[in-house]
C-alpha cells in the first residue's frame, strides 16, 4: 500500500529528470546464494541517493554490476545512456572514466606511495586530461580537497583508516567523473572522521555537479546526504521514498534499518 | 568407501586445477602479445626478483659447490681419478644441480612472494581498482610477473652455478692444490654448448612455471585473509611440483635432440 503510494510520488516529481543510471529486474547468484532478484533502480542527474540493505543482501555486487566487475545473470543495466553488456573493453573503460568508484575497503595499491596511487587511473586517460605531462597539480588538489596534501610522498601503510577513506576518494574524484558510486563510505570510522567524509562528499555534489549513489548502513549518512533512498531487502528494492517518509514507516522491516 | 569418494573429488580437482592452469598461461600469451605493454612496471619487477633471490641463490650455490666437492673426493681418490673433479662437478651442476636448485629456491622465493601479493591484492579489491581505473590488471601484474620470472631465472641460474663453482674450486684449491685458472679452465673445456643451451632454455621453463603459479593463485585467491596465506603456501608447493615435471620432459626433450 505504502509502497505504492512512495514509488507513484516519486514517478510523478522525477519523471522530468535525466536518469544516468538504470537497473532493470537484476539478478545475479553465486551458485545456491540468491543476491539480487530483480533488483530495478534509477539515478537522475545530479542526486544523492542512498542504498540501505542489510550485510550481505548484495549491495556490494549491485554496485559491481554497474561497472562490469561481475557479470550479472540477467537484467537491463545502463550507464549514462550505454548498456553494459553491449560493451567492448575500450568503450567500457572510456565509460569507467566517468564513473568514480570509492570502494568499501579503500583499496589503495599497498605497493605505491600516495602519490603514485592518485596518478595511477590518469595513465590511461592521458587524453581526457588534455595531454597534461606534469600531472604534480591535479595530485596535489585532489588531495587538497581531501585535506591531505601533506601525505603525498607517504605508503598508504603510514596512514589512518580514516585517512586512506579520503585518500581513496580523492583517487576517486581524480578524473572529475560524472558519477560516483560510494560503497560503504563511511563505514569502520568514528563518528566525528564520518561527519567529515560526509561533509566532503556533500561539496564533491555541489563543485562538480555529480550524481552519486552512496551505499551504507550508516542512518545519520543517509540523514544529511540522501535526497532519495532505496531499501535493498531479499534481492529486490523494497521500498524508495525520502528519508523522512522512510523513517515514520510502520512496515517493521522499514523499521528495522532507522532503530537505533 | 568415503576415503575413495574424497580421493575421487581429490583427483578431479587436480584435473580441473591444471586445466585452468594451461587456460591462464595461454590468456598469457595471448595478452603478452598485444600493446600496451607496461615496460616499466616489468624493469621493476625484475629487479625486484634479483633483488629478492640473489644472495639465498648465491650462499647455496657456493654450499652445494662446496659439499658436491667434499663429497666426491675421496670416492674418486679410491680410483686416483681426483683430475676428473671440475669435469664432474662442472657438468653435473651446469646440467642438473644449478638450474634445479636455483628453480627450488625461487620457487619458494618468488612464486610465495608473487601468490601473497596478488592474493591480497584480490583481497582488498585492489585488483578491482585496478580494472576500473582503464588499467588491465592482467596485463600489469601478471603479464609483467611471468615475464620478469622467465627473463631473470636464466641469468639467476647463471650467478648461482657461477658460485657454485667457486666453491667447488676453493676445496680444490685447499685440498688438491688445484689452482683457479687451472680449474675454470679445465671446466670450461669440458662444457659444450650440448651442456649450456638445454640448461639456459629449461630456465628459461622454469621461470615461466614459477611466475605462471604463482600469479595464478595469487590472482585467482579466496577472498579473505586465510585466501592469501593458502595462496602462497600453495604456490609454492604447485610451483616446486611442476618444475620436477618440467624437468623430467627437458632432460627427455634436450635427450632426442643433442643425443646425451
Ligand atoms: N565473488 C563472489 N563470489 C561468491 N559469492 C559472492 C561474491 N561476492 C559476493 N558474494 C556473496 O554475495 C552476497 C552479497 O555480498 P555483498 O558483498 O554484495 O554484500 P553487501 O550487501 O555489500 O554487504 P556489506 O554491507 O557487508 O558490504 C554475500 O552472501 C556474499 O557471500
Ligand atoms: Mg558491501
Amino acid at each position: 500500500m505504502e509502497k505504492q503510494d512512495y514509488i507513484s510520488e516519486q514517478i510523478d516529481s522525477l519523471d522530468q529528470r535525466e536518469p544516468v543510471i538504470e537497473i532493470r529486474d537484476l539478478h545475479k547468484s553465486f551458485g545456491d546464494n540468491h543476491v539480487l532478484n530483480g533488483f530495478s533502480m534509477t539515478l537522475y542527474k545530479g542526486e544523492n541517493l542512498v542504498v540501505m540493505g542489510k550485510s550481505g543482501s548484495g549491495k556490494s555486487v549491485m554496485v559491481k554490476c554497474l561497472v562490469g566487475l561481475i557479470q550479472p545473470d540477467s537484467g537491463f543495466l545502463s550507464v549514462m545512456g550505454k548498456e553494459i553488456k553491449t560493451l567492448d573493453r575500450k568503450t567500457l573503460d572510456a565509460l569507467r572514466s566517468d564513473i568514480g568508484f570509492l570502494f568499501q575497503g579503500s583499496a589503495l595499491y599497498d605497493s605505491m606511495t600516495v602519490r603514485e596511487n592518485l596518478e595511477f587511473p590518469m595513465r590511461r586517460h592521458k587524453e581526457k586530461l588534455g595531454n597534461i605531462r606534469d600531472t604534480t597539480p591535479m595530485v596535489l588538489e585532489a588531495l587538497e580537497n581531501v585535506g591531505l596534501a601533506h601525505t603525498v610522498d607517504l605508503m598508504p601503510s603510514e596512514l589512518s583508516g580514516g585517512m586512506k577513506r579520503r585518500v581513496a576518494l580523492a583517487r576517486t574524484l581524480i578524473l572529475k567523473p560524472k558519477i560516483i558510486l560510494y560503497d560503504e563510505p563511511t563505514s569502520g570510522l568514528d563518528p566525528i572522521t564520518s561527519k567529515e567524509i560526509i561533509q566532503l562528499m556533500g561539496r564533491v555534489q555541489k563543485k562538480y555537479g555529480t550524481s552519486s549513489l552512496i551505499i551504507t548502513h550508516d542512518v545519520d549518512c543517509a540523514r544529511v546526504i540522501s535526497e532519495r533512498m532505496v531499501l535493498l531487502v531479499e534481492g529486490k528494492n523494497y521500498v524508495e521514498g525520502s528519508y523522512t517518509e522512510l523513517s515514520k514507516s510502520t512496515d517493521p522491516r522499514v523499521e528495522a534499518f532507522f532503530k537505533k | 568407501m568415503a576415503y575413495v569418494l574424497q580421493s575421487q573429488k581429490k583427483i578431479r580437482q587436480f584435473f580441473i586445477e591444471i586445466g585452468e592452469l594451461s587456460y591462464f598461461g595461454m590468456r598469457y600469451f595471448k595478452e603478452a602479445l598485444k600493446p600496451p605493454w607496461e615496460f616499466r612496471e616489468l624493469l621493476r619487477q625484475c629487479y625486484h626478483m634479483g633483488n629478492r633471490s640473489l644472495v639465498l641463490v648465491g650462499v647455496t650455490g657456493f654450499i652445494i659447490g662446496l659439499v658436491l666437492t667434499l663429497q666426491t673426493r675421496p670416492t674418486l681418490q679410491e680410483f686416483g681419478a681426483v683430475s676428473w673433479m671440475p669435469n664432474m662437478v662442472g657438468i653435473s651442476i651446469v646440467r642438473e644441480i644449478g638450474p634445479v636448485i636455483t628453480a627450488l629456491i625461487c620457487a619458494g622465493r618468488i612464486a610465495s612472494g608473487i601468490g601473497a601479493e596478488l592474493g591480497s591484492m584480490r583481497v582488498t579489491e585492489q585488483i578491482d581498482a585496478m580494472e576500473v581505473s582503464g588499467t588491465n590488471p592482467f596485463k600489469y601484474l601478471v603479464v609483467t610477473r611471468i615475464t620478469a620470472t622467465m627473463l631473470m631465472l636464466p641469468l639467476l641460474v647463471i650467478f648461482g652455478d657461477m658460485i657454485a663453482l667457486f666453491g667447488s674450486a676453493l676445496v680444490e684449491n685447499l685440498k688438491g692444490d688445484v689452482s683457479f685458472q687451472l680449474y675454470f679452465n679445465t671446466v670450461f673445456d669440458a662444457l659444450e654448448f650440448g651442456d649450456l643451451i638445454p640448461a639456459t632454455i629449461k630456465s628459461f621453463f622454469f621461470g615461466f612455471t614459477i611466475g605462471l603459479v604463482g600469479c595464478y593463485k595469487g590472482y585467482y585467491s579466496k577472498k579473505g585473509t586465510a585466501g592469501v596465506g593458502i595462496a602462497a603456501n600453495t604456490a609454492v608447493v604447485t610451483a616446486s611440483l611442476l618444475l620436477f615435471v618440467v624437468d623430467f620432459i627437458a632432460v627427455f626433450v634436450s635427450g632426442i635432440f643433442f643425443e646425451l
